[in-house]
């Protein structure tokens, strides 16, 4: 559990209702225990930052939040819905839920326009027009508007990654997850990325993100949450959290990721 | 191209090293002596053809294929006796191959589409019986197959005077599977209507379901009322006209059925081995596709909240058929010149017929197998055609 009952951020600012809980969650690839007991709840408006040594189970946990993994024990509840094997429960949740993912992930045989359109369209059944003057909204967000009739083979990276922005956005989602939106960018290019991150987040997006770059979790995040083992080892506010870690691990391996 | 910087240069290289050691003058030179060394073999080919031929006695002409063939053909879809031409009889065997190789491509396309899903099954026993399926046809060459299948189909069946009847309309026996022939009577004109009016309204529907969608949003039945406009629509009008068809229906006579229509064994047997056949690889074929699509595409099209049937409908089959086409064309074109394999089981294609008999009574095996070779090309070269077409409508854009 964590301290946060009242509805204020870690960092002050005025919070809404619990969006996201995870009680006593444990998941198993076979034999292998890669969750152990995690137990976390997000607030409507949250930012959090997970961050931990590789294969510490941060993806493998947000995945668990649209059931992309399925856990094993305990309970998720993600806007007053249950995930059980409930397949109109899962799809309710990931109606609500966008993802953005390492690789992008965009569909190669639709053009920009169409990869943000398709969902709205078939899922949220809007007429095309209006999907595509929604769609033509988040591309300026994202700054891309000029590219929406290319192909995604045709953009670079950072290009992509945004497009991928503006397509979870564009099914206007309750929450937005990351899973290391960055790692697969070149430099030159993470920082644009991070930008329009940073924006989303101070129109107050409920935004979980996995990642690496520790600049964007000082002037983001909420909070910060360290795992390792599938374990949520440590668990503060930015300041707390770099400043003055609590446990050993989280001191190592923050000595190691900002000794360059 | 020299550039003239290179031409005032002190050491001026000779012609034919300019000509040499430039890219483009280099690659015509080169095609050029290729062309003439291909034309010279080609040509002391056909001239060494020439001179044996006329050594032998025989001029090159297709005059043959004016005489009568004098021979029989047990299975005519067009007019043909012993007394029609050699031209005649290529008719015939060229519809014959056709036949059995659209057929042929029919039927293992279904197939092949559902093994290689069943391939994909989590379900342990449904994955490795179509494992097991696949490993054994493809590994066996196809000439077993067909003799095989062959022999059941001959050696197994009764004779006529012991046919299985299936409800006294069908009748297998070893000398083929005897089958009600339809007779359509006038009011079935109506029933061809309905049918017509049915397709017609299904193309309308579906443009009216888009163009809905796309105003409104709104998601209409489309594979449900399309369904019923064409099947159901004209078996209402069948039904209700009184069902205006009859059946003329074979009677044993003597020691055969008369009437009807009649699937022979050979065909029975050809086209079942050369689906079957290619039916495995088609299914290793769609397996490989739509396992090249990234399973990321799944999960951020499931992500999205797109349902599964969605996810593999707009997302993952759209992409996978890309992969499949290609290969899955050189399936069609094999299976189209493997159905030469009937001369085995005297399937009467257009090898048997003018490759065959038509060259042993006129001795014409020059002509004879080039005309082979140019049907055979035509037909692989129309396959291709359409499937490029198709290939290059649902090509991927990259840069």
């Amino acid at each position: 559990m964590n301290d946060s009952t009242n509805n204020v951020s870690a960092t002050g600012r005025a919070l809404g209702e619990s969006t996201i809980q995870i009680r006593n969650m444990h998941k198993w690839y076979g034999e292998f225990h890669v969750l152990r007991d995690i137990n976390l709840d997000v607030k409507s408006g949250e930012r959090i930052v997970v961050c931990g040594p590789s294969g510490s189970g941060k993806s493998t946990m947000i995945r668990c939040i649209n059931r992309l993994e399925e856990h094993q024990q305990g309970d998720i509840i993600v806007d007053n819905v249950e995930l059980t094997n409930d397949l109109k429960n899962i799809e309710a949740v990931r109606r609500e839920v966008g993802m953005v993912f390492q690789h992008f992930n965009l569909f190669p045989h639709l053009t920009v326009l169409e990869n943000c359109t398709l969902a709205p369209i078939w899922v949220r059944k809007q007429p095309k027009a209006e999907a595509e003057a929604i769609a033509m909204k988040y591309l300026e967000r994202v700054k891309i508007p000029d590219q929406a009739l290319k192909y995604p083979g045709q953009l670079s990276g950072g290009q992509q990654q945004r497009v991928a922005i503006a397509r979870s956005l564009c099914m206007s989602p309750k929450v937005m997850l990351f899973d290391e939106p960055t790692s697969a960018l070149d430099p030159e290019m993470i920082k644009e990325v991070l930008d329009v991150m940073i924006e989303l987040a101070e129109e107050g997006m409920t935004m979980i993100c996995v990642t690496h770059e520790m600049g964007f979790a000082k002037t983001v995040a909420d909070r910060v949450i360290f795992m390792d083992e599938g374990q949520i080892i440590e668990e503060n506010e930015p300041d707390q959290f770099f400043n003055n870690p609590q446990s050993e691990r989280t001191q190592l391996f923050l000595s190691q990721i900002l000794a360059h | 191209m020299s550039t003239p910087a290179l031409a005032h240069s002190p050491s001026q290289p000779s012609l034919i090293s300019r000509l040499w050691y430039d890219k483009e003058n280099r690659s015509i030179i080169v095609q050029i002596l290729a062309a003439m060394a291909l034309l010279w073999l080609f040509g002391s080919m056909v001239l060494n053809a020439i001179h044996n031929l006329e050594a032998l006695g025989k001029g090159f002409s297709f005059n043959f294929l004016k005489q009568p063939a004098s021979y029989d053909i047990n299975q005519t879809l067009i007019e043909y006796s012993s007394r029609s031409t050699h031209f005649r009889a290529m008719l015939v065997g060229i519809i014959n191959t056709l036949l059995v190789a659209v057929a042929g491509i029919f039927l293992a396309t279904i197939l092949g589409f559902i093994l290689g899903v069943l391939r994909l099954s989590k379900n342990w026993l449904v994955n490795k019986l179509a494992y097991c399926y696949i490993e054994f046809v493809r590994n066996v060459p196809l000439l077993l197959h067909i003799l095989l299948i062959h022999g059941v189909v001959v050696h197994s069946l009764p004779r006529p005077k012991q046919a299985i009847n299936v409800g006294d309309a069908a009748f297998f026996t070893n000398r083929g599977v005897f089958m009600p022939s339809p007779e359509f009577l006038p009011l079935f004109k109506f029933v061809a209507a309905a049918f017509i009016i049915g397709v017609v309204f299904t193309w309308g529907f579906r443009r009216y379901a888009k163009a809905l969608q796309e105003r409104t949003g709104k998601q209409l039945p489309v594979f449900w009322v399309s369904l019923i406009a064409i099947i159901g629509l004209p078996v209402v009008v069948f039904l209700a006209t009184g069902q205006p068809v009859n059946w003329d229906i074979p009677v044993l006579s003597g020691f055969n059925y008369k009437g009807g229509m009649v699937v022979r064994p050979e065909f029975l047997a050809l086209w079942l081995a050369l689906s079957l056949y290619t039916a495995a690889f088609i299914a290793e074929i769609v397996r490989a596709g739509i396992l090249a699509v990234n399973h990321g595409q799944t999960e951020a099209s499931m992500a999205l909240g797109l349902p599964r049937n969605r996810t593999l409908n707009l997302v993952v089959i759209p992409q996978a058929l890309r992969v499949i086409v290609p290969p899955l064309s050189s399936q069609y074109l094999n299976l189209t010149k493997n159905s030469s394999l009937a001369i085995a089981i005297g399937y009467m294609d257009v090898t048997a017929t003018i490759g065959g008999i038509s060259l042993n009574q006129t001795g014409r095996e020059m002509e004879c197998m080039l005309i082979v070779m140019a049907i055979y090309l035509s037909f692989s070269l129309l396959i291709s055609a359409g499937m490029n077409y198709y290939n290059n409508r649902i090509a991927l854009v990259e840069r």
